[in-house]
């Protein structure tokens, strides 16, 4: 089901955690919260599921005003960055739980327990207890706990900050295929930018409370609305007051249409790549080289290259 | 070497200090109320006056460990999950009773709730006698208990954090549904381990229940009360047989959680 916010605001003390916020997420789609931490993507989240109540402004899942229902009514799916796990219960009666407490007959909630451990591959983990997993099965102990109440959105704050960055790694392009497979309305907060280009069809960038962009992977990254967006997405230099991807300068020996001279500092080989650390008069430049690139041009610290944006690629102007 | 010799000198000094504190005081109160046999024991026991100071403790102590349990769980969960003007404070009041002497919460009592106060005699308008009765021996030990039962589930509430409970509001459940199947699981251990130390205070409680008792033998004498005046009328055997009993019940229940708690939450 769609959600849409509207003009959401939401304060805690002095603190302003959403300015005026305003969201439409499509039905069906994976939307990722994008932003640093204490921008307030978590708190939309929360907000969504009732977690939180907002100051101002219109929360609408399925096109129904829920602002003022309870958590209880809304029918989502939450998954928490430490993955709340119910200690005290094993892990088919934590995913059966929404299940029991709608009273649902026994055999219904077995069985569907059942798919769900399948779904989530664990299967054979059904009368453990939390305690005696780890920590990517835990949390998809937590999804299928979260689904199996068959939620109208799947909202998941931060699922995969805990976990270390191989588990994290596969339980993305897990989260995609299931998604692909499920199709509920899914919404996750991130603070990594690769996780949400990878994952998502669709991100929200969030900063200080605000909204900056709402667009695709590709869209933000190509096209992105400021200079926050720019930077935030991927790696970003400075060349003549220009903010710029260091992979879109390049680079000559001698004097082109547009290039500038730099003194370069430093060459560094990262195996894949090779970085170029240079001096435009006193203003700092680095360029991201491929392999092919950096052995054709033979440069070397202390020579003199020739810079220029090349003319297809984005660039933000800055402030001066 | 050096460390060793600090860790077993340590230890001597713990166990000595524990020994002549604890251990040997309590031991022979054992080896008095068994120095003839077993016999002495039951006949001084089993005495009207010292069952029904018996009976009287118990049910002193259960309507005072029911009354704290729902009061310490529902303060803990105020003071853990509250956030409301006043949690501080509600929060060193709490352990006020830990504070001052058992003598003065029975005299503070008297003065609100004695016959001739304006609370006391509402009461006994309805036929309610508080003081020199059993309300009174009920609060009195209500009263010096009240801390036992938060200070044991507070922390633990703190340390589960609320995340449990929100994800069972997402999953459905309301209010009483996520206490009864999602809290009080949680806490179990620790508001087991408050009842059982707020039950051996209760047993145990002495000054504050003679200031309200009045200590009418088979009336209002309470095991303890009964320790100290058969004492003093130089009836040791029974002296020591009931006070045997409390320490024993004491130590047995102790022991028992301590043997059912299982190993993480020791």
């Amino acid at each position: 089901m769609a959600i849409t916010a509207t003009n959401v605001t939401k304060r805690f003390g002095d603190f302003v955690a959403l300015d005026d916020v305003s969201v439409a997420i499509d039905s069906g789609s994976l939307t990722a919260l994008l932003g640093p931490s204490g921008g307030g993507k978590s708190t939309l989240l929360r907000v969504i599921a009732g977690l939180e109540s907002p100051d101002e402004g219109v929360v609408e899942i399925g096109g129904i005003d829920s602002t003022t229902l309870p958590p209880q009514q809304r029918n989502v799916g939450f998954v928490f960055q430490h993955y709340a796990a119910f200690k005290h219960m094993t892990v088919a009666k934590n995913v059966a739980f929404g299940l029991s407490i709608r009273k649902r007959p026994k055999d219904e909630i077995t069985a569907r327990v059942r798919e769900l451990l399948e779904l989530v591959h664990l299967e054979n983990f059904a009368d453990r207890y939390p305690s005696q997993l780890s920590g990517g099965q835990r949390q998809r102990m937590a999804l299928a706990r979260a689904l199996a109440v068959s939620p109208d959105v799947l909202l998941l704050d931060e699922p995969f900050g805990a976990l270390d960055a191989q588990v994290r790694k596969e339980l993305r392009a897990w989260l995609r295929r299931l998604h692909d497979e499920v199709h509920v309305t899914t919404v996750f907060v991130t603070h990594d930018q690769e996780e949400a280009m990878e994952v998502a069809d669709e991100i929200v960038v969030i900063n200080e409370g605000r909204v900056e962009q709402i667009g695709s992977p590709g869209d933000l990254y190509d096209r992105p609305a400021n200079e926050f967006v720019m930077s935030f997405l991927g790696p970003v230099t400075r060349l003549r007051g220009e903010l710029v991807r260091p992979h879109d300068l390049e680079v000559f020996t001698a004097p082109e249409a547009d290039t500038v001279p730099a003194i370069v500092e430093r060459v560094v080989s990262l195996g894949f790549e090779v970085r170029l650390d240079a001096r435009v008069g006193d203003e700092e430049v680095w360029v991201q080289l491929t392999r092919g690139e950096a052995e054709k041009l033979d440069v070397q610290a202390g020579h003199t290259v020739h810079l220029r944006v090349a003319p297809t690629q984005h660039r933000v102007a800055l402030p001066v | 070497m050096g460390s060793a010799t600090t860790r077993w000198s340590m230890r001597l000094v713990a166990l000595g200090y524990l020994a002549l504190l604890l251990i040997l005081p309590v031991g022979l109160v054992f080896w008095r109320t068994f120095q003839h046999g077993f016999s002495p024991f039951w006949h001084a026991i089993s005495s009207p006056a010292a069952t029904h100071a018996l009976w009287l403790t118990v049910q002193i102590a259960l309507w005072a460990v029911a009354a704290n349990t729902v009061f310490g769980v529902i303060v803990s969960l105020l003071l853990v999950r509250g956030r409301f003007p006043g949690r501080r404070v509600l929060n060193a009041v709490i352990d006020l009773p830990l504070a001052v002497s058992p003598v003065v919460v029975g005299l503070s009592l008297i003065l609100v709730y004695g016959r001739n106060t304006t609370v006391g005699s509402w009461f006994g308008g309805h036929g309610v006698d508080i003081i020199y009765a059993i309300p009174g021996m009920v609060l009195a030990t209500v009263f010096v208990s009240l801390p036992l039962v938060v200070r044991e589930v507070a922390p633990v509430l703190e340390e589960i954090g609320d995340e449990q409970e929100q994800a069972a509001w997402t999953l459905g459940a309301g209010g009483w549904q996520t206490f009864w199947r999602i809290t009080l699981p949680s806490i179990r251990w620790a508001l087991a381990y408050g009842v059982v130390l707020t039950l051996a205070r209760c047993l145990g409680e002495f000054g504050a229940v003679a200031v309200v008792s009045g200590r009418v033998v088979g009336k209002t004498q309470t095991a303890t009360l009964f320790v100290e005046e058969r004492f003093q009328d130089f009836d040791q055997p029974a002296a020591y047989a009931m006070a045997f009993v409390l320490a024993a019940v004491a130590i047995v229940v102790l022991i028992t959680i301590n043997l059912f708690r299982p190993e993480r939450h020791r």
